[in-house]
């Protein structure tokens, strides 16, 4: 054993540094944020909890084109359609399992009208499977909630597109 | 009625001692969780009460309400008899700590002696754990927590002969009365080292907490444990870390002498001194937790049998030979 090499075991010099080093970080600012008090900074672009939008009018975006039904790789969405009386064609059906869903958001890609869309919500979580199988009230339910955010987040995502 | 009055009395005494530690003991356990953070920058416990300092008292609350659960293949009696002797052991130590000249529960003459002999038995506490719970990761937990907690023990017992013959008693109170010249930190300092790392090791703590090395033994001698029986294995633990903490301030750091025997700091009481020092010791613990990594068992033998015993054993004959030669020797 080198003699330095010694000397620095028997000193413990680098447990002592080490023990600076601690105390040095000790009163420096913390990294971490007071999650349920505070909340981290999101962007326009995070895939949360998924509504439908509705136009300004009151009136269903979705036309049940069925892209995104098409396009969802864990196929979570499930929908049925049928022609109403004014001749348009609506959803009577709009089911998003979101225990199979990723949230990789390629449904919203898809649709053409912004009808679906991945909000900023995360904070969804249940107590049971059941409350977790979305239907199109739900949904609906949650664009109402969300408009005024969901809108400015793809107003100001529109540039990119 | 005299037994009634001098019971009553008694156990009045021990109230007024018990209460303190084991409240003390849940305020450390923030203590220790509030550094550990803090050194990784972290937030650490806030949220129950002012600071988080009632985050102890929850988990305690949390812990009564859990579910006892005794595995069915256990030695119930043994199994359930572990963390009651481990938590007691682990308080009963505490009757001989002095607070102040007076202020001590039971000023026994080998007041010393009695602490070792205690902190001894606690591995029986875990080594009956481990054993009762007829599992493989307890068991091999508290074999590991037997083997490392003697072979330190020998090292403090050493370290503790150090002091004493600097003394001549056995007694605590005579200890921190021998220290109103100097502290035995600044001429045993050597010991004082090696006696902060064996009382890590006692402890079971970082970088000595094999007993319950989570990657290899998943929670060693307290993988069976649950509810109230697993914290009690906690309290006791952290009991056991205050009390090593008030044995090491108590013989290297003057107990509950003040620093300097001036005006503003007379004033200051004894016991207030003496809470300070353990503090400072256990914000070392808990910081030593933060930056060291974990032995090898092999290493922590090695360290204890191979470094620590032949070091405090050269120290003693330094120390004796010292006092003799000088005649410094105290006088009995």
């Amino acid at each position: 054993m080198k003699i330095s090499r010694f000397f620095k075991t028997i000193l413990m010099t680098d447990f002592i540094s080490g023990l600076f080093i601690a105390v040095k970080e000790l009163f420096k600012s913390k990294k971490t944020i007071n999650y349920p008090f505070e909340k981290g900074k999101i962007s326009p672009r995070y895939r949360g909890e998924h509504a439908l939008r509705r136009y300004p009018n009151g009136e269903e975006r979705c036309i049940a084109c069925k892209l995104c039904e098409a396009v969802c790789p864990a196929q979570a969405i499930t929908i049925e359609s049928a022609e109403r009386a004014d001749g348009s064609r609506k959803t009577t059906r709009y089911d998003i399992d979101m225990m199979k869903c990723i949230y990789c958001g390629l449904c919203e890609e898809s649709c053409p009208v912004d009808a679906i869309v991945q909000g900023p919500n995360f904070e969804f979580s249940t107590e049971t499977r059941e409350e977790l199988y979305y239907t199109k009230e739900k949904l609906l339910d949650n664009g109402d909630r969300w408009e005024n955010v969901l809108a400015a987040n793809i107003k100001s995502d529109n540039p990119y597109r | 009625m005299e037994y009634l009055n001098i019971i009553f009395q008694e156990s009045y005494k021990i109230l007024f001692l018990l209460v303190p530690v084991l409240v003390s003991v849940a305020m450390i356990v923030w203590l220790d969780r509030r550094v550990w953070a803090f050194v990784q920058k972290r937030q650490g416990p806030n949220v129950v009460g002012p600071f988080g300092l009632l985050q102890s008292l929850a988990d305690a609350l949390k812990y009564i309400f859990k579910e006892i659960i005794i595995p069915a293949s256990s030695n119930k009696v043994i199994f359930i008899l572990a963390p009651i002797i481990t938590m007691t052991l682990a308080l009963i130590a505490w009757a001989v700590i002095p607070f102040g000249v007076e202020q001590v529960l039971a000023d026994i003459n080998v007041g010393i002696l009695y602490i070792f002999a205690v902190s001894s038995l606690s591995v029986y506490g875990i080594i009956m754990g481990g054993w009762a719970s007829n599992s493989k990761y307890p068991f091999l937990g508290a074999i590991r927590s037997a083997a490392q907690m003697v072979s330190y023990e020998v090292s403090i017992g050493i370290i503790i002969i150090n002091v004493l013959l600097c003394v001549g008693s056995l007694n605590l109170n005579d200890i921190v009365v021998a220290q109103k010249e100097m502290w035995f930190v600044i001429p045993l300092f050597p010991m004082f080292v090696i006696f902060f790392i064996s009382a890590l090791a006692e402890t079971n703590r970082p970088p000595f907490d094999l007993p319950e090395a989570e990657a290899e033994l998943v929670a060693g001698y307290q993988t069976e444990y649950s509810g109230m029986m697993y914290a009690m294995f906690w309290l006791g633990e952290y009991a056991n870390i205050l009390l090593m903490c008030a044995l090491g301030s108590i013989l290297f750091l003057g107990g509950w002498l003040s620093p300097i025997d001036l005006y503003p700091f007379n004033l200051i009481p004894g016991a207030l001194w003496l809470i300070f020092k353990i503090l400072f010791l256990f914000i070392l613990f808990a910081l030593v937790k933060a930056i060291v990594p974990r032995y090898r068992y092999d290493q922590l033998m090695r360290l204890g049998w191979k470094i620590f015993l032949p070091l405090s054993l050269t120290y003693v004959v330094l120390t004796a030979s010292y006092l003799f030669y000088f005649n410094l020797l105290p006088t009995i």
